[in-house]
């Protein structure tokens, strides 16, 4: 038990909280009864101010890291602190991986769940709730196990609600069978957006997994030229002499805040064009490691310090493909304004799920790392947004760290059906959290 | 809250309907303020910036009376303050202080009085309880305004600029105190303004508007810098005026 400054992965907006490490139910039981109020958090790889709330108590679901016995079937059971990281060490050997996995294994299940993430297969597989087979909820009026088919109001408010229905303590998931650790990747660069959205349009189905990753920063013709990387598991006769090797830990480690300014518009367009450069024009076929392809920022720990003192913040849309123009339209206008961006990345979504606060929606899906100092940056991300609303898309509560209120209502237009689920299981609002207030997703 | 550019939400201003107060008010509105609770000691000036706020695009706006001329009633007056706006603080504006016309005062016992409470002992009276409602909410910012007179005291505004330098040096301590809390100070000093405050005052050098001060005010919040200055260039300007001989510094400053 102690106070500690909580921020979010982009160290923006930090929030002093009592800090309760939780091992059991009837702990988070106990714990939720006595704070005014509460909210659970995992490994904090939300970036803006989810898993925090200011002046209450930070439920740590370290504790709740339990991983069962994998199913001849592939079902486990998993407590919600687990991380993906901590889940693939051990499933990875006997021939099973995470139906779907983020940017990064280091994320809880609890956490996974509550952002409803998605992977580089969304368009095939759907997001990671769509594989959730049941799961364990305390709310602040008792706890419940619920699933797609028991309690399912409750199990979809849940997902994507970024904990403000209740604390999970574990998840039961259908994983699925790999027979080697490796990928083939066909990788492809393009010199332009409209291509890469061609290419991704039209041959994504054909892949299970597709990422493409576009320069924000040139103009002009090249404006949103792109490297696509599309692969599928390698099956174990593809091979000679397959592996199953789980996941190692991070090798490299960022040890001290570095300058912020140090990641401006000189070194970040150096570093997009030596990415593009460095990427093949056309390769078919190239063995990855799972980690390779799926978490290329995993081998170095702290890399969010990189941004330094001022931290950083991801900007993440989705629209409809109806709206594929404003995907090209946002690109025109942050190359156009001249913030320094990384490489962003663009992928295509599949249907969305029943839940009401899920981010996904079909279509596609823009997400780009800015970082915190150009005094244009506000103005430029609040003009986004319109643009994303006038779309008919949104942002991504797990991602957001600015955005306003009354756009957040717009753009969840089913959150009133979620207000009046939450009100039930917790009518004193006693789950909430720094974003929640931001947003006016729950009352006081 | 606060979101990460550090735009506030939730904004207390004391002495909410000075002119540097109101420009920044004005500023706060236009991004992402939408509840603002003014507290002042003149009500029609109060309604004022309080009908100015909601143009710009607060959507609450509360105020509340008080004198800085009472400082055993500033944690009644700050309590009062919270309250009225319902929810946590995420930034709370001191803009509190009485210039005086020193060589009135000087012979004047009341009135030194008056300049020491207004410019030091309601300010650090109401940051105490300040400091104790927002250490509780785990979150917050304090922009107070002490001014370049802070820097070094000299003969013209004597009175003032010693309530000002011990306020900036309580700030400063304040601030050390705060780290790890979640709550923040920023100390504001600015030159010269044009307002209703510095009426008659000869203009300086490097003397600036209410809206600029607003924009740097607006920067420091932004950059999350511990001292504010405004215009910038002043820290360099005060950084070699406090250097110089007293004679220097006084043919400098208090040449009539």
């Amino acid at each position: 038990m102690s106070r500690e400054l909580l921020y979010g992965w982009g160290l923006t907006a930090p929030g002093n909280c009592e800090v309760q490490t939780v091992f059991d139910e009837a702990q988070v039981v106990d714990r939720m009864n006595k704070a005014p109020h509460t909210i659970a958090r995992g490994l904090g790889r939300s970036y803006g101010d989810p898993a925090q709330v200011s002046g209450g108590v930070v439920l740590n679901n370290r504790g709740l890291g339990d991983i069962g016995r994998i199913s001849d079937e592939g079902v486990v059971t998993v407590g919600a602190g687990a991380s993906i990281h901590e889940l693939l060490q051990l499933s990875t050997p006997l021939g099973w991986f995470v139906p779907v996995t983020p940017g990064t294994r280091q994320v809880t299940i609890g956490g996974a769940i509550a952002a409803d993430v998605h992977g580089k297969n969304h368009h095939v597989d759907g997001s990671f709730s769509d594989h959730v087979l049941s799961m364990r909820l305390v709310t602040p009026t008792g706890a419940h196990t619920i699933s797609p088919t028991v309690k399912p109001e409750l199990f979809w408010a849940t997902v994507g609600a970024m904990g403000l229905t209740g604390v999970i303590t574990e998840a039961t998931i259908q994983m699925i069978p790999i027979t080697t650790d490796s990928v083939f990747v066909d990788t492809n660069r393009y010199a332009n957006l409209e291509a890469v959205m061609t290419a991704m349009f039209e041959g994504d189905v054909n892949y299970r997994y597709s990422v493409a990753w576009v320069d924000c920063m040139t103009k002009g013709k090249n404006m949103g030229r792109a490297i696509l990387t599309r692969g599928d598991h390698v099956e174990a006769d593809q091979i000679e002499k397959p592996t199953l090797i789980g996941p190692q830990p991070p090798k490299l480690n960022v040890p001290f805040m570095p300058p912020s300014g140090l990641l401006n518009r000189a070194t970040v367009r150096l570093f997009n064009e030596a990415w593009f450069r460095v990427a093949p024009q056309h390769r078919e076929q190239e063995k990855q490691s799972l980690s390779t392809f799926f978490h290329p920022l995993d081998g170095v720990s702290n890399w969010n310090r990189m941004y330094g003192k001022r931290g950083f913040l991801q900007y993440q849309f989705a629209v409809s493909d109806a709206h594929s123009d404003t995907v090209v339209n946002v690109i025109k206008r942050l190359s156009e304004s001249g913030v320094a961006s990384f490489l962003a990345v663009l992928k295509r979504f599949g249907e969305g799920n029943a839940s009401p606060l899920s981010f996904p929606i079909a279509g596609w899906t823009l997400a780009l790392d800015l970082p915190i100092g150009s005094p244009r940056l506000p103005k430029v991300l609040d003009e986004l947004d319109d643009m994303v609303l006038a779309a008919g898309g949104r942002l991504y509560f797990a991602k957001d760290s600015r955005l306003s209120p009354e756009k957040a209502q717009l753009m969840y237009p089913r959150l009133d059906e979620f207000r009046k689920i939450k009100n039930r299981i917790d009518p004193e609002h006693k789950l909430t959290s720094d974003l929640a207030r931001r947003l006016r997703l729950v009352g006081e | 809250m606060e979101n990460a550019f550090g735009q506030p939400q939730n904004v207390v201003v004391f002495g909410g309907s000075s002119d540097i107060a109101r420009a920044i008010t004005r500023k706060l509105c236009a991004a992402r303020t939408s509840n603002v609770v003014l507290a002042g000691r003149n009500q029609k000036a109060l309604n004022v910036a309080s009908d100015e706020a909601k143009d710009y695009g607060a959507t609450t706006v509360s105020t509340v009376l008080f004198d800085a001329e009472e400082p055993e009633n500033a944690a009644k007056t700050v309590d009062a303050a919270f309250a009225a706006a319902g929810e946590p603080i995420d930034l709370v504006v001191i803009a509190v202080g009485l210039l005086g016309n020193q060589t009135e005062d000087e012979n004047d016992a009341v009135a030194s009085l008056r300049m020491a409470t207004v410019n030091y002992t309601w300010p650090v009276t109401a940051l105490a309880q300040l400091r104790k409602l927002m250490v509780a909410q785990g979150h917050g910012r304090i922009v107070l305004i002490s001014s370049v007179a802070a820097v070094r005291v000299r003969r013209s505004l004597y009175n003032y600029g010693a309530a000002k330098a011990g306020l900036d040096s309580f700030a400063i301590g304040f601030a050390q105190g705060l780290e790890g809390t979640g709550v923040k100070i920023q100390i504001l000093r600015p030159g010269v303004v044009r307002t209703k405050m510095t009426t008659g005052l000869k203009e300086a050098p490097f003397t600036t508007g209410p809206n600029e001060v607003a924009g740097y005010v607006m920067r420091g919040i932004a950059n999350d810098s511990a001292i504010i200055w405004s215009p910038p260039i002043l820290r360099y300007v005060f950084f070699v005026l406090r250097q110089l001989p007293t004679v220097l510094w006084r043919a400098v400053m208090d040449r009539q």
